[in-house]
């Protein structure tokens, strides 16, 4: 009795298996991952485009919110508290639509629209972590500079950078990865990034490939974490 | 002449008055010891002496050149400045070396900035860095670290890590060289390592302001004590004359504290 439950069931469990390839097979897995390998490249694109961008426009911003001529430090810690105060997903629909309802001007590309939006908002929070870099670094090294002679442009970028730089390596980190899942959001102005791409499916009656999707944003967040990590590794030979 | 006059000194900290009015002098090649309670005022002091601070009134000359004056309207270029600013060195209590640099690189790092303004910089590049990097090999030796070249910060005891401090701030050939409670931040065995190398430097003549609570070391090294109070200085003259017969009772009282 018992051995035939055992047969029943090892044949119904190879029967699954069998049509779950099938079912693979016929929905031609191949087919999706291609797709899905394109909304990829949009992915990437737009990944390395902003921080491209983003990581000197942050610096900037940052030295904006520390100036010490107040009006300006007010206009940069206004423009900071907005962009980081409203949604980015808002943000894509102001900049793509936002030019031509208010000035009846031409619709940007929407890659571009999107990319210019990511800029922004990323420097923004660049911005507070190099700011909070910044502060970190002990006063001494600013003193010790100085009383040797160098500028304030020399103490930075020969002393304080690249210790700002160890430092704000675990959270850029954490906006690294936020920012490769936040690419999902150009959606709504129609890129064809890979959420865009598994949903597309679903109107041919698959829901699968929306799921597979995950695969794409855990393997490209994965190599992203050991590469953080082997950056990290490298700064290890000095204490700050 | 003295290499250094300072005059009428005052720093107010918001409603602070850190520093009431200080005034002395001190001459080539000798050694002056700054004591004092902690919140006396000596560590201000050094730091208007060393530009990190801007004193509120008074007047500092260093070998008959003005390098501070409250008074003046001449905006300084930014040339000028750090002349000016290297005429004195500091070594501080919390050593502040740059810790992504080697014991050389930190040494070599001001020096080689410095050297870019040079009008023959581009034309001699190579022999003027050759040069940078034997006079700092020279100094790293002379403070007893030649062993330790390639060594990081990080792996430095403090003691060493202070005489890496000198040796970075000797390199630009100060004036003269101020220490900032050089030892506070060691154990007496380090202590020793460090002030042995201050010993050293006041044998070769150089001329050094010490901010220190090391007081047999001030008694024995020095040639001329200050003892600040409350941002005045309230006596001044030869260790013997501080240490063995001092007349001001804040004095007598702040010595009396260290035979207990």
């Amino acid at each position: 009795m018992e051995l035939t439950n055992g047969m029943v069931m090892g044949a119904s469990l190879s029967d699954t298996l069998a049509n779950m390839w099938n079912a693979i097979a016929n929905s031609s897995f191949f087919e999706v991952t291609l797709r899905l390998f394109e909304g990829l490249f949009t992915t990437v694109e737009l990944f390395v485009l902003t921080l491209l961008f983003s990581l000197p426009l942050g610096l900037i911003i940052c030295f904006g919110s520390r100036c010490k001529f107040t009006p300006l430090r007010y206009v940069v810690k206004t423009i900071v508290w907005i962009v980081r105060g409203s949604p980015l997903m808002l943000q894509i629909l102001v900049v793509y639509y936002g030019p031509g309802l208010l000035f009846g001007w031409d619709l940007l590309p929407r890659f571009t629209a999107a990319l210019v939006t990511f800029v922004i908002n990323y420097a923004c929070y660049f911005s507070e972590i190099y700011r909070g870099g910044i502060q970190s670094i002990p006063r001494g090294q600013y003193e010790a500079g100085q009383v040797l002679g160098m500028t304030k442009w020399q103490v930075f970028s020969k002393v304080v950078l690249l210790q700002l730089i160890k430092r704000i390596v675990p959270p850029m980190g954490n906006e690294f990865i936020t920012l490769v899942k936040d690419t999902a959001l150009v959606r709504v102005i129609s890129v064809y990034e890979i959420i865009w791409m598994g949903e597309s499916f679903i109107k041919k009656g698959m829901m699968w490939p929306l799921f597979y999707t995950a695969v794409f944003y855990l393997v490209f967040n994965g190599l992203l974490t050991l590469a953080l990590g082997y950056f990290e590794k490298k700064l290890d030979y000095f204490k700050s | 002449m003295p290499i250094l006059q300072v005059k009428n000194i005052q720093k107010s900290f918001g409603a602070v008055n850190v520093l009431k009015g200080i005034d002395f002098s001190l001459e080539q090649g000798k050694v002056l010891s700054i004591i004092g309670s902690s919140g006396s005022g000596k560590t201000t002091l050094l730091r208007c002496l060393t530009s990190l601070e801007t004193a509120d009134t008074g007047c500092v000359e260093i070998d008959g050149k003005v390098v501070f004056d409250s008074e003046s309207t001449v905006k300084l270029t930014r040339q000028e400045k750090r002349e000016n600013q290297l005429k004195m060195g500091l070594v501080f209590q919390s050593f502040n070396l740059f810790p992504q640099y080697n014991v050389l690189d930190n040494v070599m790092l001001a020096q080689q900035l410095a050297a870019k303004d040079r009008l023959d910089y581009k034309a001699k590049k190579q022999e003027i860095l050759a040069e940078i990097e034997e006079h700092s090999r020279q100094i790293i030796d002379s403070v007893g670290l030649s062993d330790k070249l390639q060594n990081y910060p990080c792996e430095l005891s403090g003691g060493q890590q202070q005489r890496v401090a000198i040796a970075r701030a000797l390199a630009l050939n100060p004036k003269i060289l101020c220490f900032d409670e050089p030892t506070s931040a060691l154990d007496p065995e380090l202590t020793h390592e460090v002030l042995a190398v201050i010993k050293e430097l006041a044998t070769r003549n150089m001329t050094m302001i010490i901010v220190t609570h090391e007081m047999t070391f001030a008694k024995e090294v020095s040639d001329q004590v200050i003892f600040m109070d409350d941002g005045v200085i309230c006596e001044q003259g030869t260790p013997e004359q501080v240490f063995d017969s001092p007349q001001n009772q804040r004095l007598q009282e702040f010595l009396g504290s260290f035979q207990k």
